[in-house]
């Protein structure tokens, strides 16, 4: 591949730069005109600095349990949004619990993505024998309900953040696998991935930069619902009993101990974590969405 | 397409053998073991290779996966610990009362989807549809536990309409039976809500597809009114993905009854999986899973062959 004469490459890269500039913009004009994709965008910046800049601002203890201020309802002195069980303050926790969704949710969707894109990527490149058995096994994994395998696995070994991780990411790459192949399929049929074969670049050269780079409007709207349902995938693991071990928490976790009160009447430890949930969930749905139609009137 | 039928059986045939090793080697990586999880952390090393040597874990992991095999295809589906009786035995009284859940939940789901999808595609990008649009969004956003929560809290806790609590004991038993319109109400609803959200989608983007097609602008054309073009034309064509949908969701649904079975604490199999998984009860883990995972791959397999023999314009070579 060293044997490329220096211009053609220089060529090349300046055209596919300058390319990947006009469709950038072209896409990101169209994200702009979605509103519903704008309202995600801009709650999430919300949710990133409310969970990870908030408690510089609102100090709460979220250490050390306080028994003498247990279930303080909403607007209680001191409390906004009340205490909860072990009286640590609600909003605080919110805080707290939300870090740990977005950053499980996230670093879940991230690996989870890149895995499945090179695994998809490869499939698709290489074909025949290759791409049938890379691919059973895909419909394998996808043949268990990954609610199931999660909790199967999370049960049986005891669960850090890290460990939550990995298990989201074990069920979240096998539909990006599948998009990505199809992707693969058509585009190592493209003159300029023939080309790259032709000047003699190898099957790994063009897997990884010129099918996986041309994948990545996929890529990305398929990250946007991974790390949604991530979020809900951590949460449900955490509601079930299966968090991570306290003082950390997430809001899974928070709806989990909310729940042994909920015929007392404690709605505040139900609805707060639940709509945080919902609404960050909401939000990179959107954004997903927006983003997939902002790429589809690209291409056309 | 007989062809086409065969060879997705047997494809199947293979991701479901697939699916034996994956969930019995992940289930055999585990540090420790059946042994350790069910002696306790009290046993010595004597008794692990007592219990090991007993029940055969001492083995090498290929004869006790064929073992295994041997035993599920003779309808040996184990024994559990946790529950001190036989797996087939547990399933056979709780696997019915997660599919009167589903059944029920997919009836409702279907019942309210079709009409409401059709409204939204013949309304598109209209203020309604918007609204629509808006709800299902936050419906099938919305995880079936927190649903769940706030139903009790709104219709138990504040209302004191329905009960928090679901059916119990077996399907046939006077207890069961006298509260299962009640009981259900609820764990329904909150499954149903969030098909309602997907199916609603799907049936949306179904009618607006075929709404431009030629056939139906010709039935408009010819005399038809709106009402009798879409009864004919729009809502059969529509029904197609639609039915695809049913089997594919199915294990959306397992996953939905498994925890809404935990909500409402519901003796279903979702239930029983769960308390499996907390008390590391392996030969009821894998049984369950086995099941779901058999239903997943009926359910597209189902869904391929319907859509094989309703849609004729599909050929399969």
């Amino acid at each position: 591949m060293s044997s490329t004469p220096l211009p053609q490459t220089q060529l090349e890269t300046a055209a596919i730069h300058t390319k990947s500039k006009g469709s950038f913009r072209l896409v990101a004009e169209a994200f702009l005109a979605d509103r519903l994709g704008i309202v995600g965008m801009v709650f999430l910046m919300f949710m990133v600095l409310f969970c990870f800049v908030g408690p510089l601002v609102y100090h709460t203890n979220q250490i050390n349990a306080n028994i003498t201020n247990l279930h303080l309802p909403p607007g209680s002195p001191g409390h906004i949004l009340g205490t909860d069980q072990d009286g640590y303050d609600l909003l605080g926790r919110l805080m707290v619990g939300g870090q740990t969704a977005l950053i499980i949710g996230f670093l879940a969707a991230f690996l989870a993505t890149m895995f499945g894109a090179i695994w998809g990527a490869f499939a698709g490149y290489y074909g025949g024998i290759v791409d049938s058995v890379m691919m059973r096994v895909v419909d394998t994994m996808l043949a268990i309900p990954s609610l199931f395998l999660t909790l199967f696995l999370a049960a049986v070994v005891t669960i850090t953040s890290q460990d939550l991780i990995f298990i989201v990411a074990l069920v979240a790459w096998l539909i990006p696998s599948r998009l990505i192949r199809g992707e693969a399929l058509s585009l190592k049929s493209r003159e300029y991935v023939q080309a790259v074969r032709m000047m003699g670049g190898s099957s790994f050269r063009a897997i990884f930069l010129h099918i996986i780079p041309n994948t990545i409007g996929t890529i990305m709207v398929n990250a946007s619902f991974q790390i949604a349902d991530a979020i809900l995938l951590v949460a449900a693991l955490g509601y079930l009993g299966l968090g991570v071990p306290p003082p950390a928490t997430n809001w899974g976790d928070m709806l989990a101990s909310g729940t042994n009160f909920i015929l007392a009447g404690y709605w505040w430890l139900i609805y707060f974590p639940g709509a945080a949930i919902v609404l960050t969930v909401v939000a990179f749905n959107f954004v997903g969405d927006a983003l997939r139609s902002a790429l589809e009137q690209r291409i056309k | 397409m007989v062809g086409y039928i065969v060879r997705r059986l047997i494809q199947s045939v293979i991701v479901l053998f697939g699916v034996t090793i994956v969930v019995f080697v992940l289930l055999h990586l585990i540090p420790g073991g059946e042994a350790r999880a069910l002696l306790g952390p009290k046993a010595t090393q004597a008794d692990i290779i007592a219990f090991n040597r007993e029940l055969g874990l001492d083995k090498p992991l290929p004869v006790q996966y064929f073992t295994w095999l041997n035993n599920i295809l003779h309808g040996n589906l184990g024994y559990s610990y946790r529950f001190n009786a036989p797996v087939a035995q547990l399933i056979g009284t709780d696997l019915p009362k997660t599919l009167v859940l589903m059944g029920a939940s997919y009836l409702v789901a279907l019942i309210v989807a079709i009409p409401l999808g059709i409204l939204q595609g013949v309304r598109h990008n209209k203020f309604d549809d918007y609204t629509l649009t808006a709800f299902s969004f936050l419906f099938y956003s919305m995880p079936p536990y927190w649903l769940g929560l706030v139903l009790i809290l709104i219709f138990s806790v504040q209302l004191q309409w329905l009960p928090p609590t679901a059916p119990q004991g077996n399907l046939g038993q006077a207890s069961f039976d006298s509260q299962l319109v009640a009981g259900l109400a609820l764990p329904v609803i909150t499954l149903a809500l969030i098909t309602i959200a997907q199916f609603s989608r799907y049936q949306r983007s179904a009618v607006m597809d075929s709404l431009v097609q030629d056939h139906v602008r010709t039935a408009r054309s010819k005399g038809l009114t709106s009402m009798q073009t879409l009864g004919r034309h729009v809502l059969r064509n529509s029904l197609i993905p639609l039915l695809t949908l049913l089997g594919v969701s199915l294990p959306a649904l397992f996953a939905g009854a498994l925890l809404t079975e935990s909500i409402f604490n519901y003796p279903g199999m979702g239930l029983l999986f769960w308390q499996a998984a907390q008390s590391s009860d392996y030969p009821t883990l894998l049984a369950t899973t086995l099941i779901v995972s058999v239903a997943t791959l009926a359910g597209s397999l189902l869904a391929d062959i319907m859509y094989a023999i309703v849609d004729p314009r599909i050929r399969y070579s």
